[in-house]
């Protein structure tokens, strides 16, 4: 496909577990979290991707791949058919400016001891993306699209609200003109009211620049309301992937579908008295043999135990990673 | 009607610091009845969770609390401390945000739920260990007797959050204050959260203070609720009516900013600016600088919160053009 800008082929990535030195001197097997276990997925130009899960379930590491600020251990991550692990020098620092990333939190994202000028300046002069004499204007212009007013830019960060630092951060991100954002848990940190606004500016920004975005979040609402399509992840896999109203409407993965359900809705009267997913999420140290939900699954088979399900087409490009060809219709309307 | 459980009558908290004297709480009233659960709703800041911890004085050195806290017939305001120190903790207990940093860590949880009952309970020391098992049991933490000897670093979030909600009911209470129980946890484990409260609720028919920011949360568990924007509320209600038609232009902006099913991608309902830091409360109607339905009254003269029948209240000068504008719910 052409439109793809944006891949990865079953990438993993480990963090050692730091062991003391007697333990390794007795040769004990090295631990390790294993937060990506093969994950393949493809970013269409122009869309947005949302990828949800809870903590733990390797979304952030995901991000950080994609923007190499990790190196993956195995797979490959491919912009624009070119794996992003072989790039150096120039190549990569353009790759750097046309993929950005955006941070979770406001407060130590950005550098306390620079104004917003200072800030904006940086990124623009790093990458050449002005002459000097015009980098004024283009902080004016920058402030201007993510509606900050123009006398933010001498301001330093602690004098801002959470919102505004997100906008801020923005802001940076843009200011590089790049084509793919990708934006880690971006409204987490704010309050609701400040959140919408944020999400408003964001669908608004991507109308406007073509951005192509990478929505990391664990709020389903959030995720529902901003992406084309959403990849469903736990323990480091994907388990669900396709558009988001048919991911929404019929889930077609255990998980997806308890996820769904502890999912508070906004209106009282749908309320529900049955608990949608038993347990807790087992240590990514030593991960379940099989499917990975097995252990907390409803539906768990024998072969859940011991087969690893592999994404499946379910029509409609929408994928899962269940033995089950369908769920059971639902105990609860 | 049922006679309240707890009655709030123009309670106000105010911290005084270097830089002046903030009111972080101002003049909120409510009642909370026999087996309800009563939701406190605000963003951060609102004053949401320094109203629950006046109710039972838990507050910093320093700070002063004005109105009326009426238990059991007791004004819990004016009320000896070493009196406040049976009921708090006794017949109201509270469970709070971070299980990690509300339990004690150097303790195994035996020692914490058996310090509990010690102090609210007149069982021996035979009794209190079973009491202790039987309410791991009671809360849902499987294999009780042995996780009873385990310190809480050795327990999920999900599990701390259960044992913390095992020390509150060690002494029976009757009101239970929850402040943000379920924010720092993941949806799935959220939901088993609040089901167990519910349990909990139905079987030992106690009343629960639910402060959260979630109005996910309040549209799944509570029965009534208010709404507080800087320091006030500024609507109370049944939570259907509320989430039906919101009569305060600030409630209705904050449902519109939580995204639902069926408007992917278009435009929330935002509000905008930044809720009021409390050095900086606007005069007249606090909200009117990020309201769409403002007019020279509001930023003249504050809004009193009028009550249009038992259980429903607001405090807008505009409540009519809000409710008309209607609900994004409805």
């Amino acid at each position: 496909m052409t439109n793809v800008i944006l891949s990865t082929t079953d990438i993993s990535k480990r963090f050692p577990v730091t062991q003391s030195v007697l333990s390794r001197l007795r040769g004990q097997h090295r631990l390790a979290v294993n937060a990506l276990n093969g994950v393949s997925l493809d970013i269409i130009k122009g869309e947005t991707l949302g990828i949800v899960g809870e903590s733990g379930c390797g979304k952030s590491t995901l991000a950080r791949c994609l923007v190499r600020l990790h190196d993956c251990d195995s797979g490959k991550v491919l912009f624009e058919g070119t794996d992003i692990g072989t790039l150096n020098g120039p190549a990569r620092r353009t790759f750097n400016r046309r993929v950005q990333m955006i941070f979770q939190d406001p407060y130590s994202s950005l550098n306390p001891r620079m104004t917003v000028r200072q800030i904006l300046a940086e990124a623009l002069s790093v990458h050449s993306m002005r002459p000097k004499a015009q980098i004024e204007t283009r902080i004016g212009e920058l402030l201007g699209l993510v509606r900050l007013p123009p006398d933010a830019a001498d301001k330093y960060p602690h004098e801002f609200s959470g919102g505004q630092r997100q906008r801020i951060g923005i802001a940076r991100a843009l200011s590089v003109e790049p084509e793919v954002l990708v934006a880690d848990e971006l409204v987490s940190a704010l309050d609701v009211s400040v959140q919408a606004q944020v999400v408003n500016l964001l669908l608004e920004l991507q109308d406007r620049l073509n951005l192509t975005v990478v929505f990391v979040a664990h709020d389903l609402r959030l995720v529902r309301h901003i992406s084309h399509r959403v990849a469903v992840m736990y323990l480091g896999k994907v388990v669900e992937y396709g558009p988001t109203s048919s991911i929404f409407a019929a889930p077609q993965h255990p998980y997806t579908d308890a996820l769904l359900r502890a999912a508070p809705e906004v209106d009282p009267s749908r309320r529900t008295r049955t608990v949608a997913a038993r347990g807790e999420l087992p240590s990514p140290i030593n991960l379940p043999k099989g499917c990975l939900f097995h252990t907390r699954c409803p539906l768990a088979m024998d072969r859940c135990r011991t087969e690893i399900p592999a994404l499946r087409p379910r029509g409609d490009g929408h994928l899962a990673a269940c033995h089950l060809d369908t769920l059971p219709a639902k105990a609860t309307p | 009607m049922t006679a309240p459980l707890l009655s709030v009558q123009k309670l106000s908290t105010r911290f005084h610091t270097p830089r002046g004297v903030l009111t972080a709480v101002n003049e909120v009233s409510f009642d909370v009845r026999p087996g309800e659960i009563f939701g406190l709703v605000g963003e951060s800041g609102s004053g949401k969770s320094v109203t629950l911890r006046s109710l039972t004085r838990l507050l910093p050195y320093g700070a002063t609390i004005d109105g009326v806290v009426l238990w059991q017939g007791q004004d819990l305001v004016g009320m000896s401390d070493t009196a406040i120190r049976k009921v708090r903790g006794g017949q109201i207990s509270m469970i709070f945000q971070e299980p990690m940093t509300a339990l004690n860590p150097v303790l195994p949880i035996r020692v914490q739920i058996t310090e509990n009952l010690k102090a609210h309970t007149d069982l021996d020391s035979s009794g209190r260990a079973a009491r202790a098992r039987e309410l791991l049991d009671i809360v849902g933490i499987p294999d009780a007797a042995r996780r009873l000897d385990e310190y809480p670093h050795q327990f999920s979030g999900g599990m701390r959050q259960r044992a913390m909600i095992a020390i509150a009911l060690a002494s029976n209470p009757k009101l239970l204050l929850a402040d943000e129980p379920t924010t720092a946890l993941d949806v799935t484990i959220q939901d088993q959260i609040l089901n167990l409260l519910l349990d909990l609720r139905d079987d030992l028919g106690m009343s629960v203070v639910f402060v959260t920011h979630d109005l996910g949360v309040v549209a799944a568990t509570c029965d009534r609720m208010a709404v507080m924007y800087a320091g006030r509320i500024v609507e109370t209600g049944t939570v259907t009516d509320v989430f039906r038609g919101p009569m305060h232009a600030y409630t209705r902006g904050l449902l519109g900013s939580i995204p639902r099913s069926g408007t992917e991608r278009s435009m929330l309902l935002s509000i905008e600016g930044t809720p009021p830091g409390l050095a900086s409360i606007p005069n007249g109607c606090a909200f009117h600088p990020r309201c769409v339905f403002a007019s020279d009254i509001c930023r003249e003269k504050r809004p009193d919160l009028r009550p249009l029948g038992p259980d429903r209240a607001v405090a807008c000068h505009h409540s009519d053009a809000v409710l008309a504008a209607g609900s994004v719910l409805a």
